[in-house]
């Protein structure tokens, strides 16, 4: 009981302290909570918890949450803040303006290069995700931050490389150290980046002739 | 009239002066991959890598076997690293399947990654010894490595390839005794450790022939992304373990080593004092440990990894090392993407091997701590 009525009151001195700001939602509610309360509060508010869902209950970080409104507060509806957690931030955007956001990013904000370039084939939707993984070594705030950029490509039934409509801008102007993992790319996935110098093969040998096989339409055989 | 080769095959001549040479993918001076290499005389003019000989698709694999399942194969990129190269896998599926590590496996898995560092580190060291023709320096580390081996080999069961990194913790706990033998071999092997510096670092062969060549600015280091050893022998203070702690290396007393100079010495002594910095790691995880306790928490059967994606890294050998993992309520993880340091320090070959003479050619590819393996996953 003696708990109860201190967890009432908590959210009435917030307020109390900062009556300009509006009334804390539920999402904020959500984040100062423990496991065990976040599961309660769901199941008061009537939502079906099934166990194999990982419930997270960590506080939207305020750094982050800082870094990703400025790039939303520049470029609108033209950028989708995917989510915001600690040292994390995942954003997508149409491949049109990729190029933009890459610009702003790496001269307003201090990412300086990529870690990783990720491709994630979705047949279902027909599309093909290109995330770019950009990390700083810069800016001592944002070493421990990696900010994914997403885009997607429409994707093929049959695939030819290089000749059809998977194709995105590169990002190699920007980001230099992009270079050999879009070429990798290129041959895992098939998806052509335009304007890059040396769209080679690199890992796979000279002469496959079959699709590209990091699609999940290429079946390893037996399996 | 003989048949046509495969472009890249013959020993295609340009013109009067420039000539191509493929240097590997069976030579010992190349691990397993090619370089293209042009030559004007002595000097070298372009160089264009040419990995994928030993790629096996770890990251295809890795969408067909369930989050244990994966285990063992995904530390074959890098057998002398195996600790290392799982250390981010599973701190990825305890993120995306939310499992708590008990306290003692933390300190086991810091134990046991540092050991791994030292190993690949040494393995290293030898192969780089034998490159610029120094034998004593191939001997020395491939004895001393046994001494991890040892180690590594009481704590998992096996010599090289241990899989003793899982989610949720360590495969088992410490042997007895572990504790006394373990700071036993590592206080013997800093004494090792420091004779190489006679014998190895204030050589005259080898500064003569690293000193000064491929060289790297610090600009350049970070325009094009490079990591690990590379990056902090340009002079860039970055380490994941200080930069982003994970697990308990937040607690622990260390230094990263930065050197200034940027050239091939610079970045074969980076990872020599990075062993230093392992065995007082090792020491003083050894003494912050808690004497007993799980070490291990147990997971569901075939446990989903619900609608979501996670992105973890940590610092390997060869720098930082990420698994970037898109699951979609299914046993298997729906992609896998593992982003290791050899295939971002690849860029730096053409880059540092232009305008160098043919003969520094090993000891500028060597001491970029590439592992052809890794690079090609």
């Amino acid at each position: 009981m003696v708990k109860k009525k201190e967890k009432d009151k908590e959210p009435s001195e917030t307020t109390d302290a900062h009556s300009d700001k509006p009334e804390p939602t539920d999402t904020d509610l959500a984040n100062t909570l423990t496991k065990e309360e976040l599961r309660k509060f769901y199941e008061e508010k009537g939502i079906d918890l099934s166990l194999d869902i990982p419930i997270h209950p960590k506080p939207i970080p305020q750094f982050e949450k800082s870094v990703s409104d400025k790039i939303a507060s520049k470029f609108g509806s033209k950028v989708n803040v995917d989510y915001v957690r600690p040292n994390r931030i995942r954003m997508s955007t149409k491949r049109e303006d990729i190029l933009d956001v890459a610009y702003f990013i790496r001269d307003e904000l201090g990412y300086d290069h990529a870690e990783s370039v990720a491709g994630v084939d979705y047949p279902d939707s027909k599309e093909i995700e290109i995330v770019y993984h950009l990390g700083s070594y810069t800016d001592e705030q944002k070493e421990s931050q990696i900010l994914s950029l997403a885009t997607r490509v429409p994707r093929e039934d049959i695939p030819h490389p290089g000749k059809d409509r998977s194709r995105t801008p590169t990002l190699r102007d920007v980001f230099y150290s992009v270079e050999f993992h879009e070429r990798e790319c290129f041959e895992m996935f098939g998806v052509y980046f335009e304007g890059h110098p040396d769209n080679r093969r690199l890992l796979l040998p000279e002469d496959w002739a079959d699709i590209p096989p990091f699609r999940k339409d290429f079946k390893i055989k037996g399996r | 009239m003989t048949t046509p080769l495969p472009p890249g095959i013959e020993l295609e001549k340009i013109d009067e002066r420039i000539m191509t040479l493929n240097v590997g993918p069976q030579h010992p001076g190349s691990g397993h991959m090619r370089l293209i290499i042009k030559v004007d005389g002595d000097y070298i003019v372009s160089c264009d890598p040419d990995p994928g000989y030993v790629h096996r698709g770890e990251e295809k694999m890795a969408e067909y076997r369930n989050y244990i399942q994966n285990i063992p194969h995904l530390e074959r990129p890098v057998i002398h690293d195996s600790s290392n190269i799982l250390y981010p896998y599973c701190l990825a599926v305890e993120e995306l399947l939310d499992i708590e590590v008990p306290e003692r496996a933390k300190y086991v898995r810091v134990i046991a990654s540092e050991l791994n560092r030292c190993i690949y580190t040494l393995y290293w060291l030898a192969i780089y010894g034998i490159f610029l023709g120094h034998s004593t320096m191939f001997m020395w580390p491939a004895g001393d490595r046994e001494l991890f081996i040892d180690l590594l080999e009481a704590m998992s069961g096996a010599r090289v390839t241990h899989a003793f990194l899982v989610p949720g913790g360590v495969r088992n706990d410490l042997p007895a005794n572990f504790e006394e033998r373990c700071l036993r071999q590592v206080n013997y092997f800093e004494k090792r450790l420091k004779e190489y510096e006679a014998i190895f670092y204030q050589n005259p062969l080898l500064i003569a022939r690293t000193a000064g060549t491929g060289i790297l600015s610090r600009t350049d280091a970070i325009r094009l992304g490079t990591t690990g050893s590379v990056l902090r022998a340009s002079g860039v203070d970055f380490d994941v373990r200080k930069k982003e702690p994970y697990d308990v290396y937040e607690n622990l007393d260390f230094e990263t080593v930065v050197m200034k100079e940027g050239d091939s010495y610079a970045r074969s002594r980076v990872p020599y004092l990075e062993m230093f910095e392992s065995c007082r790691i090792i020491k003083d995880a050894l003494q912050k440990m808690p004497k007993s306790g799980s070490v291990r928490t147990k997971l569901k059967p075939n446990p989903k990894g619900g609608n979501d994606e996670v992105y973890r890294r940590v610092e390997s050998g060869r720098g930082a090392l990420g698994y970037y993992i898109v699951s979609n309520n299914r046993p298997e993880p729906y992609r896998v993407k593992i982003s290791v340091g050899s295939f971002r320090n690849l860029i730096c070959i053409p880059y540092l091997l232009k305008g160098e003479k043919l003969g520094n050619m090993p000891a500028v590819y060597w001491s970029l701590n590439y592992w052809p393996v890794e690079a090609d996953r």
